[in-house]
C-alpha cells in the first residue's frame, strides 16, 4: 500500500526515520559550495530536492578511503587488528533513480567471488529511499541505459508533488521502516502518483540527449573500437585529472597501500583513478603509457569490457555529474555520439 | 560587449591556415550545451567552420597546451585572452616552449561565464546561455528565462580581473585594455581581519571537501613539473587518499607555496575544481603578501622577469619587519 505525507510534514516524517536509524539525505552546503550533498540528518535541517548531490551515493557503500587492517610490530611480534566497526543500519534518503542503479553495478564487482566483505557489510546494512525525478536536468540520460526515473526502485520509492511525498516500499526491510511511521504516513491508492509519473517520463522524452543510442557499443565491439583513430582528438585536451572517475557512481578502481606509522603498518583502500599515470603500475611499469590510452581505458571499461562481462550491462547509468564536472567538458556522451557517428559513416554497425 | 566575434577569428585562422604560416589552432569547440565546450586541436578551416566556438564560454586558458603543441611539428595558432598572456609570458620566462611554434594572436575580454557559474544561477535544468548587450540571458527547462547583469554574475576570477590587457602577442585583434584594479586581494584583506579560529574554521570547511582529482593541478599552467612530486611513489610523499578530512590542506598549501611569485591569478584552478573550492584565494593570499613585502609585482606581466623570491635584494624588509608589521 502506498503512503503518504504532506511536503509541510516531511522534516517530522525525517526525524522519525533519524530515529529509526542513521539518516542520510541530500542537503545544501554552506560555505563557497551551496549545492546538495549527503549530510546527517540532524532536525531542522532541509532537504534538498537538487537533482543530484555533488558527489554520488557510492561515497556509502565505497567510501574514499577506509583502512582495511593495522598491523601493530612490537619487538619480534606483529600484531594483527582488524579496524573494522560493527556496521549499524542506515538510511539513505533521497538517491536518485541512476545512482540506486550504480548500487547494482558495484554489487557485480565487489559482491562475486571473492566478496569484499567490507562492501558486503555495508550493503546489507543500507535502507534506500530513492526519490523519483520530476525535474530531471539537461544533462541526464539514464533512460539510455534503461533506467526509469518514474519508477525508482530501491528499499522504498518517493514520489513528491508541490503538496506531498509520496513512500511506497519496495522489499520487506522498506515495508519494516514505514511500519515504524505508524500514524505519519497516511494511506493512499498507488494511482495517486500515476500523474507525476507520466509528467516525469513526458520530461525524459523531451530532453536533449534522450535520443542518445549504446547500439555502437557492447561486450562485442572491442575489435571495432579499440583501434579507433578517433580516441586520439577526443582525448587531446584531456588534462588527466581525476574528476570524472571520482563523481562518477560507477568507477570503482582503488587501491592498497601500506603506511607506515613508526609502529606498524596502517593497510588503507582509496580510490584510484585510471586517468592517473601511476594507475595499476607494476614491477614491469604502467601498461597504458599515454593519455590517449588511458582515456580510451575509462570508454572501453563503461561500454564494452564491462557488459562483456556483466550479461551486457553497461557501467554508466547516465546520472550526468562528469558532464558538469569536466574541466574540459569531454565526456561519455561526446565519446559515445563521436563513435557512433563513425560507425554509421563506415556503413557498418 | 565583446568587440571580437567567432566570424573574426574564424576568418584570421582560416587565412593562416591556407597561407600555411600556421599548420594547427588551439580553439574552442562547441558542445552539446552552451556550457560545455572543449579545448581542441583544428587542423583546417572546414573543422573550424564546423566546430569552432568563440562566446561567452570559450574561458579555457591554452597557454599549458603549448607545451605539448609546440613539441610536434610546424606551428600552432593560439588565442590569449589578457589573463591567458600572462601564462604564456611565464611559460616562456621558464623555458616551457618554443615561442618560435606558436603564432599568438591577442583578444580582448571583459569577462568568461564558465559552467559551474551558470548551472548555479540555473541549477535545475539549463537549456543554454548567453550574453544580450550587459545581461546574461539563462534559458532553462522549468522556469522559463532568466535575465541578470552580466558583469555581477560572473565567476570570481573575472569579477576580480587583474587586466584587461593582452600581454604577449605577435597579432592584436580588437582593442587592447590595461591593467585594471578590481579590488581582487578585497576578499583576502577579509580573511586576514578573520580571526585565527574562524580563518581555520573557513579553510577547513572549503578544503574538507577536496577529493584529490588534482584538476587544479593538471589545469594551472604554473605547475609544469614532469612528474609531480605527488604523482611519484618513490617520493614517500605521494597521495591517493585523504588521512582525514582536513589532511588536504597540506596538498593545497603545499601547492600554493610551489607556485607563488610564478602564479598569475588566472583562476583556472578554481574555475575547474569539482568541489568549488575557492583555491584561488591561497594564491592571490601568496600574491598580496609579494606585493606588499617586495613590491608590485605581477607574474608573467613580462617576459623574463625575475620574481622577488628568486631575486635578493639588500632592501629586502628583514623576516623581523614583517612580524612587527603584524601580517596575518
Amino acid at each position: 500500500m502506498m503512503k503518504k505525507c504532506p511536503v509541510s510534514a516531511l522534516n517530522t516524517v525525517l526525524t522519525a526515520l533519524s530515529g529509526v536509524a542513521p539518516l542520510y539525505l541530500p542537503v545544501n552546503g554552506k560555505g563557497k559550495d551551496t549545492r546538495a550533498k549527503y549530510t546527517k540528518y540532524e532536525d531542522g535541517m532541509i532537504y534538498s530536492t537538487a537533482l543530484n548531490t555533488v558527489r554520488s551515493a557510492k561515497d556509502f557503500f565505497f567510501p574514499q578511503t577506509e583502512n582495511l587492517v593495522n598491523f601493530k610490530v612490537d619487538g619480534k611480534n606483529i600484531e594483527i587488528i582488524d579496524p573494522r566497526e560493527e556496521h549499524e543500519d542506515f538510511i539513505l534518503f533521497g538517491v536518485r533513480a541512476c545512482d540506486y542503479k550504480s548500487f547494482d553495478v558495484l554489487d557485480r564487482v565487489f559482491l562475486s567471488e571473492p566478496v569484499d566483505s567490507y562492501y558486503a557489510s555495508r550493503r546489507a546494512h543500507g535502507i534506500v529511499f530513492t526519490m523519483a525525478c520530476t525535474r530531471p536536468a539537461e544533462t541526464c540520460f539514464c533512460t539510455t541505459f534503461g533506467i526509469d526515473p518514474s519508477e525508482p526502485q530501491g528499499d522504498v520509492s518517493c514520489y513528491m508533488t508541490e503538496t506531498d511525498v509520496y513512500f511506497d516500499a519496495k522489499t520487506e526491510k522498506g515495508e519494516v521502516v514505514l511500519a515504524k511511521l505508524g500514524d505519519l504516513l497516511a494511506d493512499c491508492e498507488e494511482s495517486t502518483v500515476n500523474e507525476q509519473k507520466e509528467l516525469i517520463s513526458s520530461r525524459m522524452k523531451a530532453l536533449p540527449l534522450s535520443s542518445l543510442s549504446t547500439e555502437a557499443f557492447g561486450g562485442d565491439k572491442l575489435d571495432k573500437l579499440f583501434d579507433d583513430p578517433r580516441w586520439e582528438s577526443l582525448s587531446e585536451s584531456c588534462l588527466a585529472c581525476g574528476t570524472c572517475t571520482y563523481v562518477c557512481p560507477t568507477c570503482q578502481c582503488y587501491d592498497i597501500k601500506d603506511f607506515d606509522t613508526g609502529h606498524g603498518v596502517c593497510r588503507f583502500r582509496c580510490w584510484d583513478s585510471c586517468m592517473y599515470s601511476e594507475f595499476t603500475k607494476m614491477s614491469a611499469g604502467q601498461p597504458r603509457l599515454t593519455q590517449m590510452q588511458r582515456f580510451r581505458q575509462r570508454f572501453m571499461h563503461k561500454l564494452v569490457y564491462y557488459p562483456a562481462n556483466n550479461d551486457g550491462l553497461f557501467s554508466c547509468v547516465g546520472c550526468g555529474r562528469c558532464l558538469a564536472s569536466c574541466p574540459i567538458s569531454m565526456n561519455i556522451v561526446k565519446v559515445m555520439k563521436t563513435l557512433s557517428e563513425e560507425a554509421e559513416d563506415n556503413g557498418s554497425k | 560587449m565583446q568587440t571580437v566575434t567567432r566570424e573574426t577569428l574564424l576568418d584570421k585562422a582560416s587565412a593562416l591556415l591556407a597561407s600555411g604560416e600556421v599548420s594547427r589552432v588551439l580553439g574552442w569547440k562547441k558542445g552539446e550545451f552552451a556550457y560545455d565546450v572543449t579545448p581542441a586541436v583544428f587542423e583546417s578551416a572546414e573543422e573550424m567552420e564546423k566546430d569552432f566556438v568563440y562566446d561567452i564560454f570559450s574561458g579555457a586558458n591554452f597557454s599549458k597546451y603549448l607545451i605539448k603543441e609546440t613539441a610536434k611539428e610546424g606551428k600552432v595558432l593560439v588565442f590569449l585572452k589578457p589573463c591567458d598572456s600572462y601564462s604564456f609570458n611565464q611559460l616562456l620566462t621558464e623555458h616551457r616552449f618554443d615561442r618560435e611554434k606558436v603564432y599568438a594572436i591577442g583578444i580582448p575580454c571583459d569577462g568568461m561565464m564558465d559552467a559551474s557559474t551558470v548551472k548555479a544561477l540555473a541549477p535545475e535544468g539549463l537549456v543554454s546561455a548567453e550574453r544580450d548587450g550587459d545581461n546574461l540571458v539563462i534559458h532553462t527547462l522549468y522556469d522559463g528565462d532568466k535575465i541578470l547583469p552580466y558583469a555581477d554574475n560572473l565567476p570570481d576570477r573575472c569579477r576580480h580581473c587583474k587586466s584587461k590587457k593582452v600581454v604577449a602577442y605577435d597579432e592584436m585583434l580588437g582593442e587592447n585594455g590595461d591593467v585594471v584594479d578590481s579590488h581582487r586581494f578585497d576578499e583576502v584583506a577579509e580573511l586576514e581581519a578573520m580571526s585565527e579560529d574562524a580563518r581555520f574554521a573557513f579553510w577547513q570547511n572549503e578544503l574538507s571537501r577536496c577529493i584529490r582529482c588534482n584538476a587544479c593541478r593538471d589545469v594551472c599552467p604554473a605547475c609544469t613539473c614532469e612528474k609531480c612530486v605527488f604523482d611519484n611513489p618513490k617520493s614517500g610523499v605521494e597521495n591517493k587518499a585523504i588521512s582525514d578530512s582536513y589532511e588536504e590542506k597540506m596538498f593545497h598549501i603545499i601547492r600554493a607555496f610551489h607556485v607563488a611569485g610564478r602564479c598569475t591569478d588566472c583562476g583556472e584552478c578554481s574555475r575547474v575544481c569539482p568541489q568549488n573550492i575557492p583555491l584561488h584565494l591561497l594564491n592571490r593570499k601568496f600574491i598580496y603578501d609579494i606585493d606588499r613585502n617586495y613590491g608590485d609585482y605581477m607574474a608573467g606581466a613580462e617576459e623574463g622577469s625575475r620574481a622577488p623570491l628568486v631575486n635578493y635584494k639588500t632592501e629586502d624588509p628583514e623576516a623581523a619587519d614583517v612580524l612587527e608589521r603584524g601580517d596575518k
